[in-house]
């Protein structure tokens, strides 16, 4: 367009003539524009919300009900929850008296980080039965799950008094699902909502108060 | 009077071409592309073995493209069929296993030439004023490959696309404050699951391509607007023949050069079609032996390991401790520190040619300081490279004296901060540095 040399000449003159903005119209192609952003921004907002989770994905967070009576002390058993793995560890008398002697290794002994249980299980052995423990095995590093290393000593040396290991960055938990100090996990195992129906069937996914 | 009619024959279809060849020109510019770009695009006359690379990593892009394409036909893009139809295609498609190979090869061979094409643009400063934007542009190609790779290594289904996928998406949700939202928004599920593997497909296939080969053809345009950078580190445009304007030491691009990269995609394909044939897992270093087990969203894996071209990375991200939290201010605990280190240790490549303030650009007229350097990080990359492919207790337990620390952890920190010290401290030794005086025109 402005290739012609008349061109240049008559775009030259123009900039010469009209040295000053033209207010009125800036504020106009301003204003237009602000709109036009703020319509594609707005256009962009449902396909952002489509990526998160459908409403399959969220009504498929049914509570699940699990028969522990079949449990034998000393060993776990593990089922799925919103398709995580749920450990319930029946743990013998000799475990839950380990879990009060070894505080001074734990990140967060006395479980003060809110987030990581219920309050009915905000105590030294997370639990509401003090020998069965009920935590998402999902490492709270960057979500592996952890290997069970119940007994003590073992192939993790003899300092180890049992808990869970986790392959992918070496994140140690005793039995408790609590934190060893110097693991990149930063926090304790989550323990699930859950409350006991009978004296044997453990209902996964609601709370104890019943306030889901 | 046979010759006579023969030259006339040539001469009607020469017409007949160059006719064609102005009616395209005057509605597209093919020829002043041709000559910009190859027949006129004056390269320095010294490029070496280093100067493959580009090309290469050019090569290996289009493969990866074309048998991607040859895979799609065939893969099904959900949980329930996704590991199924890579076996498919492993043995009821025809020739189907070859195509996977090649693609599955290539992801390895990709960091292969891109590394070293790196490596290149370090040694001889090919990131310095005024190829700023080209390093810029490099650094997003290296981006997209790296989520290329992590998104296509979902694909199989396997143990390791889990977990990997699992912990890769994890590491968002360490962001403060809106970290695990984000993660939930790129899962798509409150774990990784079919709708993750549907949404990486698409990534995967449509989306970083797209932006990979924008960010290719940006790379390209902004080298033939500066020029190649040399061996030796100076501008060929500054020592011009004065009559047809064109740099001394410069020749053009074809027939020189795309000559010289044919040797080179040659050797390439030698060594491409050795593994693919002889060793397409690579002792499982480019498949991995966990993935062969359909994934298990119940079951961590004993060792989980990325592959190798993450590795450097994953170690910094596993040295780093996290932060402990500060009780009575009500900050939580956060491995917020490994993922920003991790995250660090790649975006650091942008700023180099900032850091850089040496006088000379070449490696050839760098002092010791410099080369001393330069040794550190790459045996620093090196090692930490190596660690990750390893648990973190592979070199056993410091004593009591250390508290128990593992070797290889302990190993790993000090690594990485020799790898930042590289970076960080550039800007300091490149200037102290007793570099040698550089010549007029390019020495071979």
């Amino acid at each position: 367009m402005s290739d012609t040399p008349n061109d240049k000449k008559k775009t030259a003159a123009h900039a010469n003539q009209v040295s000053t903005v033209d207010a009125e119209k800036r504020k106009f192609l301003i204003a237009t524009s602000s709109v036009g952003a703020l319509g594609c921004a707005a256009a962009a907002v449902p396909f952002v919300l489509s990526m998160t989770p459908s409403e399959r994905a969220k009504a498929a967070g049914a509570p699940v009900e699990v028969d522990v009576s079949k449990i034998a002390p000393g060993s776990m058993m593990t089922v799925e929850w919103r398709g995580k793995p749920v450990w319930i560890i029946n743990r013998t008398e000799e475990m839950t008296a380990e879990l009060a002697k070894h505080d001074d290794q734990l990140t967060d002994p006395s479980c003060d980080v809110v987030s990581q249980q219920p309050d009915y299980c905000k105590s030294t052995d997370r639990s509401i039965k003090p020998n069965l423990a009920v935590m998402v095995g999902i490492c709270t590093h960057l979500g592996c799950s952890p290997s069970a290393k119940l007994q003590p000593k073992g192939d993790m040396g003899d300092n180890w008094t049992g808990g869970f290991f986790c392959p992918c960055h070496g994140s140690k938990f005793d039995l408790a699902g609590r934190v060893f100090k110097g693991s990149p996990a930063p926090t304790n195992l989550v323990v699930p909502p859950h409350k006991y129906l009978t004296d044997t069937t453990l209902l996964i996914g609601v709370d104890t108060e019943d306030k889901a | 009077m046979t010759n006579k009619t023969n030259t006339d024959k040539k001469s009607v279809v020469a017409n007949a071409l160059g006719q064609g060849l102005e009616w395209v020109d005057a509605r597209f510019p093919l020829s002043s592309n041709i000559k910009a770009h190859l027949t006129e695009y004056y390269a320095p006359k010294n490029f070496n073995f280093w100067y493959f690379f580009g090309s290469l990593s050019l090569l290996v892009l289009v493969l990866q493209i074309l048998t991607g394409i040859f895979l799609t036909m065939h893969y099904k893009p959900d949980a329930m069929l996704a590991f199924a139809s890579v076996e498919y295609i492993m043995r009821d498609v025809p020739w189907g296993w070859l195509i996977r190979y090649m693609h599955s090869t290539g992801a390895s061979m990709f960091f292969v030439v891109v590394y070293l094409h790196m490596f290149r643009g370090i040694i001889y400063g090919s990131y310095r004023n005024p190829r700023e934007l080209i390093w810029l542009f490099g650094v997003g190609i290296f981006l997209c490959l790296m989520g290329e790779a992590f998104f296509g290594y979902l694909l199989p289904w396997g143990q390791m696309s889990y977990w990997g996928a699992q912990v890769i998406v994890n590491l968002f949700s360490a962001i403060p404050f809106v970290g695990p939202d984000v993660s939930e928004w790129l899962r798509g599920d409150y774990l990784v699951s079919d709708a993750t593997l549907n949404r990486f497909f698409a990534f995967h296939v449509i989306a970083l391509p797209f932006v990979l080969v924008g960010l290719v053809a940006a790379h390209i345009i902004a080298l033939h607007e500066v020029g190649s950078n040399n061996p030796d580190g100076i501008e060929i445009k500054k020592l011009k023949d004065k009559k047809t304007g064109i740099p001394l030491d410069g020749i053009p691009f074809h027939p020189y050069y795309t000559v010289k990269d044919i040797v080179g995609v040659v050797v390439f394909l030698m060594v491409f079609s050795t593994i693919i044939f002889f060793a397409p897992e690579m002792g499982g270093y480019f498949l991995e032996a966990n993935n062969f087990v359909p994934a298990n969203p119940l079951v961590t894996p004993a060792h989980i390991a990325p592959v190798w071209y993450f590795t450097p990375y994953y170690s910094i991200l596993r040295a780093v401790p996290p932060f402990p939290g500060v009780g009575f201010l009500g900050i939580p605990p956060s491995l917020f520190p490994g993922v920003a280190a991790m995250g660090l240790s790649v975006l650091i490549f942008a700023l180099l040619p900032w850091l850089d303030k040496s006088p000379v650009k070449s490696i050839r007229y760098r002092g010791r300081l410099y080369k001393q350097w330069l040794a550190a990080f790459v045996v620093s990359f090196i090692v930490l490279g190596y660690l990750g492919t390893e648990p973190s207790n592979v070199w056993g337990q410091f004593g009591p004296w250390l508290g128990n620390a593992e070797r290889a952890t302990v190993a790993a920190r000090i690594f990485m901060l020799v790898y930042f010290a590289f970076f960080i401290l550039m800007p300091w030794y490149s200037k102290k540095d007793k570099t040698l005086a550089v010549p007029e025109r390019v020495t071979g």
